[in-house]
């Protein structure tokens, strides 16, 4: 495991501070616990596997990770029924036949027109196969996005190739990974995963961020924004969270709505722009409709009178 | 991170020196990890292994990156984290432990004391998380338990339940019956194809792959795509009302939890319980001695507006997603008089694919909806299932496998019931 290959592990991060410099190089913000899960994974060649609610940055990770180490990213979006022809590979019918009317013509030997038509040429590769094949600047990072969309029967496929990197294709035999991918996988939790894909992963929960760190994700996630605005945004979004609402907003709702503000050229909360823009941050009617108006109002005096108690 | 209290600069090199604080560190995290298994998280040695190794990677020098390592390998849910959390500062509370690991020194490491030690911290944990039934399940449910104890606990009748044992030939004829089960909406189309020589589709693979083998004319083979059942949600009344026939429920719903895949199942008075797990046992006697221990709510009063939210907003997204079917049994007596019921009523029925009520109250003819709650129910259920003198769990399915009304016209349905028997 050590041997497989020197020049791609130089690149790896030595410790759990360099994966946050790492994080961190990438404007990502992320927390020690976090930095401790992926350096395990980086280091221990395993996957990791991250839950939490939406738009908490879970599928950031995967980018920020090729970013920083240079790597390919491949991604692989599950949905339900999801299957082997449309994630791992398929062949290209259209040319094997036009194959098999050349050689005809031209009186091939049949065995030798098996060999050709089921290579490499007629094999289309998709995400999980692309993430096996060696890569100039080391093993990909393979993202498997929103794993709970599939069902069981794949999340047992991919329990196979996880733990032994390699896909047999009948008709060729079995490819194996030089190198093992770095593989993110992600899931919103909208069904509990079997058990047995996550022992083999490590596993970390994606929390919302408290207000220090939140401030420092709008701070580099969106720089235009004034100082006194992101913190008015930041005191009032954590204030929603702690609200009993359907679908609390997440870190990406956060930038969304700071973005939108500044569109607006909105320099300091009011209840009125909060009225007009409240559907960047909450995305259910019945949330909407109990936040707008004079809710929305009383957070933001709690906002303001804690950022006055604070200065 | 600061190399407080390292003594070796270059933690776990030496070969030898690995080996042995390998040793011991491997005696500690078993400790550790039979804690964990103990207090109920699936940890086998396997886990232990990974976290000898995990720990290794990351090197014990800071106590934080060391919590985080071990929660990396054996946490697996975020339920899990509160009992790992506890365990965790339980059992590496003592800092000379801590201390001697990072001097890797670790002799003969007081086997016995932490042995005693991972004992008590058992009985503490289980008795910290699991304050009555033997294997209380997640944090939901214990939010479920405080909400319910500010608002209602001084009217909620709390008791257990028992139930007679089922005899062969109740069970024997159950498994009958759910093999006749069929619910208005039976199969839906997966994404997967099998094989079919009448199918809609031409599969290109097996044609090409057939075709080598033979030679001469390709002949087209054809698939078709595969149907699975939607996940099945039960939601049932538990209250009062409906005790009479709390046993043929539960028995539907352990025989139909343990016939097909995807089933989740919910209990509801005051409160609602997931019973999904305990209804997985295959002794029908013992999951329903479980449930009967797990729910306090029996006979009781019923809110049903407050459980349905409850439900809609803890497990409705993660139990709704891929198209499933609730069935609501209960007779609509809402204790509070329907407040609330028909938004969250609403909100249901838009999240599934299709909602059916299931009321045993309708003992005579000629019943009308009169009570708030069914009022406020009706309009948001596709399918309305009155039963009279549910005897039987063969009865209750009869009911069931009845052929489907179209979306939407529950309501009618009902009138035209009533207005036939006026």
């Amino acid at each position: 495991m050590v041997a497989a290959s020197s020049t791609a592990k130089n690149s790896l991060p030595a410790s759990v501070d360099a994966t946050l410099g790492l994080l961190g190089s990438q404007n990502y913000v992320a927390d020690r616990s976090l930095a401790t899960a992926v350096h395990l994974a980086l280091h221990l060649r395993r996957p990791l596997f991250l839950e939490g609610e939406a738009g908490v940055g879970k599928t950031e990770i995967a980018k920020v990770l090729s970013g920083g180490l240079g790597r390919r990213l491949i991604r692989l979006q599950c949905y339900e029924g999801l299957d082997v022809a449309s994630a791992v590979y398929e062949w290209d019918y259209a040319r094997q036949m036009i194959e098999i009317r050349l050689a005809e013509a031209g009186e091939e030997d049949r065995g030798e027109i098996e060999t050709t038509i089921f290579s490499d040429r007629f094999l289309i590769k998709r995400p999980l196969l692309q993430a096996l094949e060696p890569d100039i600047t080391g093993a990909p990072v393979l993202l498997i996005d929103e794993i709970d969309r599939t069902d069981e029967p794949f999340e047992a496929y991919l329990l196979e190739l996880l733990s032994d990197f390699q896909v047999t294709i009948p008709e060729i035999g079995t490819i194996r990974a030089g190198e093992p991918p770095i593989v993110v996988i992600t899931s919103n939790r909208t069904r509990e995963i079997h058990d047995a894909l996550k022992r083999r992963c490590f596993y970390y929960w994606v929390d919302y961020p408290n207000a220090a760190r939140e401030l420092e994700i709008l701070k580099r996630k969106a720089p235009g924004a004034s100082e006194r605005l992101s913190q008015q945004v930041v005191g009032f979004v954590q204030r929603l969270r702690q609200m009993d609402l359907f679908k609390l907003p997440g870190i990406a709702e956060t930038i969304d709505w700071t973005e939108a503000l500044m569109q607006l050229d909105v320099l300091e909360l009011t209840p009125h722009a909060i009225n007009d823009t409240l559907g960047v941050l909450l995305k259910y009617q019945d949330d909407i409709a109990r936040i707008q108006g004079s809710e929305a109002a009383r957070l933001l005096e709690q906002v303001k009178a804690e950022a006055a108690a604070a200065q | 991170m600061t190399e407080v209290n390292a003594p070796h600069p270059g933690p776990l090199r030496s070969s030898g020196e690995r080996e042995k604080s390998g040793g011991a560190l491997l005696a500690n995290l078993m400790h550790f990890g039979r804690t964990l298994r103990a207090a109920g998280l699936p940890v086998g040695p396997g886990k232990v292994i990974d976290a000898v190794a995990a720990v290794e990677a990351v090197g014990i020098t800071d106590r934080r990156d060391f919590y985080w390592t071990l929660h990396a390998v054996f946490v697996n849910r975020p339920d899990q984290r509160l009992i790992f959390d506890q365990a965790f500062h339980v059992f590496w509370r003592n800092p000379d432990l801590l201390k001697k690991m990072m001097g890797l020194v670790l002799p003969e490491l007081r086997v016995e004391e932490a042995e005693d030690e991972a004992a008590a911290m058992v009985r503490r944990l289980a008795e910290a998380l699991h304050p009555d039934p033997p294997e209380a399940p997640q944090n939901e449910e214990s939010e479920v338990e405080i909400d319910a104890a500010m608002t209602f606990s001084d009217r909620e009748q709390l008791r257990g339940m028992d139930f007679e044992k089922m005899s062969l030939e109740e069970l024997a004829r159950a498994k009958a019956a759910i093999a006749r089960l069929r619910l208005p909406v039976e199969d839906l189309p997966t994404r997967r194809w099998a094989p079919d020589r009448h199918g809609p589709r031409a599969d290109m693979r097996a044609t090409l792959r057939a075709a080598l083998r033979s030679g001469g004319l390709i002949e087209l083979k054809r698939k078709r795509r595969r149907v699975r059942p939607p996940p099945l949600v039960v939601l049932c009344d538990i209250s009062g009302s409906m005790s009479r026939y709390s046993r043929i429920f539960l028995h539907f719903m352990h025989t139909v939890t343990n016939d097909r895949d995807r089933v989740h199942t919910f209990v509801f008075g005051t409160r609602l319980t997931n019973i999904t797990r305990y209804l997985r046992h295959r002794d029908v006697d013992l999951a329903l001695e479980r449930v009967g221990e797990a729910v306090l709510d029996w006979s009781g009063g019923t809110r049903i507006g407050h459980c349905v939210a409850e439900f809609n907003r803890l497990w409705s997204r993660r139990m709704l997603g891929q198209g499933a079917i609730v069935l609501l049994i209960t007779d609509g007596l809402d204790r509070d008089a329907g407040a609330g019921l028909a938004h969250e009523m609403d909100r249901l029925h838009r999240s599934c694919r299709r909602l059916i009520w299931l009321n045993p109250l309708l003992r005579y003819e000629g019943f009308e909806p009169r009570s708030l709650g069914m009022k406020a129910m009706l309009p948001y259920v596709d399918e309305f299932r009155p039963v009279h003198n549910l005897e039987s769990l063969e009865a209750l399915i009869a009911v069931l496998s009845a052929p489907p009304a179209r979306r939407g016209i529950a309501g009618s349905a009902w009138q035209e019931h009533g207005g036939r028997a006026a």
